[in-house]
């Protein structure tokens, strides 16, 4: 996916530059019929992969466990894994003003029958909102007088194997709403769907249509529209900003309300869609569904939001169901070792009651999971389960080797505290040195940086950027690296405990029946995961701790 | 609250009810059990502890390594793993009892890194590490159970009404503030602005004030740790130093008949139903061209300035002059109590009406105690009289005020310490993730003691306060 949005994306930023490493993050836009036709590419020429197309209406389940998928053509696949990834299909519902009607997507049909044979083998489904603006046509928008919004002219790749980014950018545009804009809401919200109770789905917060941030931020004068490119070989602009259920004609007079889309026209209206989702509650970290052996759920189906926290489950779903056939245990990242890991975590843990979406501030341990050091988190896993070449593998060894040399390299590299040292440490409005100190401590000063000491360190070797720049981050934040380090030692103590399955919390002395029902619904692997359980009190945890104990030297 | 799950930690506690009693007992168990009374201990010829062998018990004192002020003569006790109750290295201090002895030993340990430990946790690890068996365990599973998950509603009561609504309000302007520094990590793209380092290091500092205020408030709290600082006026010969001759039954202050003896302040100590009184003797007030007098009586009004309570002593065998008002003026605005002094010598209800009729219109007394200090008569009131101004009704201390008072401490201490963290890397000029490290981990400790658990919060509080989404 990396490589492919590296080959078809057309404007790339890095968000948050002025901020530190851990929290800077690639973004990209992708052309969309362009990265949908390399990915149909690539998927279709996989060796081993059979593509097929057909709308399943039953999956077939013998003893608990799935042998493969029925459509509703009666055709029957056979297999021992089968990921379900419904996206907004699920019995999906369009809304536009109070006119509604079935499908998954514009112009695409739901997949109904699905659901209801979810829920007979147990399933408890749930239903989410999501909404979509409207397209509008390029050639109809006044760009001149909006504020335009250019990618980097260095553009960072999303691959580690991707050298340069080839392809056109373009520019996006800002503009905003205006007092008019939220007139024409307010005056027309009999005729929200969202408002009149006709949408009973639970939207996400963190997106919501431009009638609710009307609604609920009314002191705020105007919202922001980011206008972004839809492809390259297309005139449609997507209306970042503006996701409505609107009647299609209360959408126009709002679109047209906005400077530099008085005379915009609509290609595509806004719409909202309700669609089910089953509660992840029901499904174990490897995303086998805990009901059915070989069912594994990835995506909105499991109340998440869409792209990239769909494509972490996808990927995970996909390791472990080969994984699982293949007689291996399940690929599992922690807490600690990715943002995949976090997402699936606080899914199985906690649930969701919203469209669940990725933030940085979810993730404890935030400053080790940071962009430039995901295949030094991630790669060594990737090799051992088949994902990555030998020759990448080998690649990465050698980077790795590399940092390491380096590092201890700063470690090892004193300067002293001499006039001429001193003289570039001035220059840089740093403090002149006192004693001999370290390379590695030196980069630590909020000042200085590894480009800037290159005077007082001749002997140093030729590094790639990444290396670099990795080299100065483990120095810099060195402090709180290393905090977060002990913290996630500490994290993983508890996740060590591991908690056997089939335990009968009823019968643990001293647990109340609130903290049962909950241990028994999502039975945790660990003491860890139990802990992150709302409503488990470390009193609990302690009891279980001591229970553990007992069945251990009993069996021991 | 992983950390708090952590058995690997060195845990602490007083092991003695609080209050009066022989010796009190800090113990502290796990791997760095010793190396932390390596710290604090020297021995009686001012060795530091060397060996640690255990099953050895020895005599020295506790010194504050960082003032290295003396702490307290105590007895040391070394057991060494894995034959202790715990199975862990477990070392007991025996000290002299007084809450205050105590609490500074523990905030010692506690100092050094010792954690305080968790209710039954010293049980909790005896059977973890295989020291008892289940059914011993399962009688203290149930304590365990009963004792915290009821903790912290016990906690937040003792802790009483303002407090607890300052710890809400804590909590929440912790909230606010975090949720604004997040809103431009995750949402920078957003039009919301970001919380420049100017108005972040103010709200800091307004938080650090409501922090100090809330670790010095709590008028019990304060009191067991730091004592009640008490000072004892009066006319020269009205009897002070035999009033607190009396308190301390022994002879500290130098007491005699003639007139402006006690030139120089002196400072005792007195326990009172576990309560420490800080009495502070002044010289007598007698208006005097005698320079080392003159300094006496300067002295004195510093006292009256910084104590907490006055204790004001008037002679009731002779008639109330200009020189009690100006005494009694002195203590304007302070908590008093009046002490009518020799009343053997007039046996008169009139007297001490007329003494209060002077005095009442330059303080409001909180109580009055008629005594006869030559006699000892009345001391026992005045110190049920002290002990009642203090607990207000109350019936003293249970266990579990000062154990999870010294918790609530040690996390409001944490909150201090990382909220200053973030004013230094803010200052610094560190970008938002580093100080949202620091201000989560106030957040996190706050939240041991309201009991919430705060991660969920953050998001919520962004999605309350801004308007984000495209």
């Amino acid at each position: 996916m990396g490589r492919i949005i590296d080959a078809t994306g057309i404007q790339f930023r890095m968000l948050n530059t002025r901020k530190g490493p851990a929290v800077q993050a690639p973004r990209a836009q992708a052309d969309k019929q362009g990265y949908r036709l390399r990915m149909k590419s690539v998927v279709e020429n996989q060796p081993g992969l059979m593509v097929q197309q057909g709308t399943v209406r039953k999956l077939l389940i013998r003893d608990r466990k799935i042998f493969g998928v029925e459509t509703d053509l009666g055709y029957r696949y056979g297999g021992d894994a089968v990921i379900v990834t419904t996206g907004t299909f699920l019995k999906g519902l369009i809304h536009v003003g109070l006119s509604r009607f079935p499908g998954g997507r514009a112009g695409e049909p739901p997949a109904v029958e699905l659901s209801d044979n979810l829920r007979s083998l147990g399933f408890i489904i749930g239903r989410l909102k999501t909404g979509t603006p409207p397209r509008l046509h390029g050639a109809s928008i006044d760009f001149k007088d909006l504020v335009l919004q250019k990618g980097d002219p260095d553009p960072h790749p999303f691959s580690f194997s991707t050298k340069t980014i080839q392809r056109e950018q373009v520019p996006c545009h800002i503009t905003y709403t205006t007092p008019r804009t939220h007139e024409i809401i307010t005056k027309n919200l009999d005729r929200s769907p969202l408002y009149s109770g006709r949408i009973r789905g639970v939207g996400p917060r963190y997106c919501p249509s431009i009638e609710d941030k009307v609604v609920r931020f009314p002191d705020k004068e105007r919202h922001q529209v980011f206008l972004e490119p839809e492809g390259l070989d297309t005139e449609e602009i997507y209306a970042n900003g503006i996701s409505t259920s609107l009647p299609f004609d209360v959408q126009k007079e709002l679109v047209q309300s906005i400077p530099g889309l008085s005379h915009a026209r609509i290609m595509r209206p806004g719409y909202a869609v309700e669609y089910d989702y089953v509660s992840p509650l029901q499904l174990f970290p490897s995303l086998e569904t805990k009901i059915i052996s070989g069912l594994y759920h990835a995506g909105q189906i499991n109340g998440t939001s869409g792209y990239e926290e769909a494509a972490a489950q996808g990927l995970i779903a996909g390791i472990n169901a080969v994984q699982a056939i293949q007689g291996r245990s399940p690929l599992v990242l922690d807490r600690s070792e990715a943002y995949i890991g976090v997402l699936v975590d606080d899914l199985v843990t906690r649930g969701t009651e919203e469209p669940y979406r990725m933030f940085t501030s979810r993730a404890e341990y935030r400053l080790l999971l940071r962009h430039d050091n995901a295949d030094l988190r991630l790669r060594e896993k990737g090799y051992r389960i088949g994902l990555v070449s030998e020759e990448e593998y080998e690649a990465f060894q050698e980077k790795k080797e590399r940092i390491g040399r380096e590092l201890g390299r700063l470690r090892k590299t004193f300067v002293f505290p001499i006039a001429d040292v001193n003289e570039v440490l001035e220059a840089e409005q740093s403090a002149p040195l006192r004693n001999k100190t370290s390379l590695f401590h030196l980069i630590k000063r909020p000042e200085l940086d590894y480009a800037k000491l290159a005077p007082l360190d001749p002997t140093r070797p030729k590094l790639n950027r990444g290396i670099r720049s990795i080299c100065e981050i483990e120095a810099k934040y060195d402090g709180f690296i290393q905090r977060q380090t002990a913290q996630v030692k500490r994290y993983r103590e508890m996740e060590g405990i591991r908690i056997p399955e089939g335990i009968d919390y009823g019968m643990i002395q001293g647990l109340s029946r609130e903290v049962v029902e909950k241990l028994e619904r999502i039975r945790p692997a660990s003491i860890g995961q139990a802990g992150r359980i709302s409503g488990v009190t470390p009193a609990a945890i302690s009891i279980l701790l001591i229970f553990l104990k007992n069945r251990r030297s009993r069996i021991g | 609250m992983t950390a708090n799950l952590s058995d690997q930690d060195t845990i602490c506690s007083i092991s003695t009810p609080p209050g009066q009693g022989g010796i009190g007992i800090v113990r502290v168990s796990g791997s760095q059990a010793l190396s932390l009374a390596r710290k604090v201990f020297v021995d009686g010829s001012g060795r530091r502890l060397k060996s640690g062998r255990g099953y050895t018990i020895r005599y020295g004192k506790i010194i504050d390594p960082e003032t290295r002020a003396v702490v307290d003569e105590v007895l040391l006790t070394v057991m060494r793993a894995p034959k202790t109750y715990t199975r862990e290295d477990v070392v007991e201090i025996n000290c002299h009892s007084g809450v205050v002895i105590v609490r500074r030993i523990m905030e010692l340990m506690v100092s050094l890194g010792a954690r305080p430990a968790e209710p039954g946790e010293f049980t909790k690890r005896a059977f973890l590490n295989g020291r008892i068996d289940l059914a011993q365990a399962e009688a203290v599973m149930s304590l365990i159970a009963a004792k915290s998950d009821t903790a912290l509603r016990i906690a937040m009561q003792q802790l009483g009404g303002e407090l607890s609504l300052r710890m809400k309000g804590l909590k929440e302007k912790l909230l606010h503030l975090l949720a604004e520094v997040e809103v431009s990590i995750d949402f920078s793209e957003e039009d919301c602005h970001p919380i420049g380092s100017a108005i972040l290091e103010k709200r800091v500092r307004e938080i650090l004030d409501d922090l100090g205020g809330l670790i010095e408030t709590g008028r019990q709290g304060k009191f067991i740790e730091e004592g009640l600082v008490t000072a004892i006026i009066g006319k020269t010969n009205v009897g002070k130093s035999s009033l607190l001759n009396r308190l301390l039954m022994e002879d500290r202050a130098i007491v005699t008949p003639f007139p402006g003896t006690t030139r120089d302040v002196i400072e005792s100590t007195v326990n009172i139903e576990g309560i420490p009184f800080r009495f502070l003797d002044t010289a007598g007030f007698r208006y005097s061209e005698d320079p080392v007098e003159k300094e006496g009586i300067r002295r004195s009004r510093n006292s009256i300035e910084k104590a907490d309570l006055v204790l004001m002593l008037f002679d009731l065998s002779s008639r109330p002059n200009e020189e009690d008002r100006k005494i009694a003026r002195l203590a304007r605005g302070k908590e008093v109590v009046l002490i009518f002094n020799k009343k053997d010598l007039v046996d008169d209800e009139k007297r001490e009406k007329e003494f209060y009729n002077e005095l009442i219109e330059e303080i409001r007394p909180k109580a009055t105690v008629s005594t006869c200090l030559l006699h000892e008569n009345g001391v026992v009131k005045l110190k049920s009289v002290l002990s009642g101004l203090v607990f207000q009704g109350g019936s003293g201390f249970n266990e579990s005020v000062v154990v999870t008072r010294t918790r609530h401490l040690h996390a409001l201490e944490e909150a201090r310490k990382a909220l200053n963290r973030v004013m230094q890397h803010s200052q610094e000029g560190m970008s938002e993730e580093f100080l949202s490290l620091d201000l989560r981990e106030a957040l996190d400790a706050v939240g041991r003691i309201t009991g919430e658990t705060v991660s969920e919060d953050i998001l919520n509080e962004i999605f309350r306060s801004f308007c984000i989404g495209k």
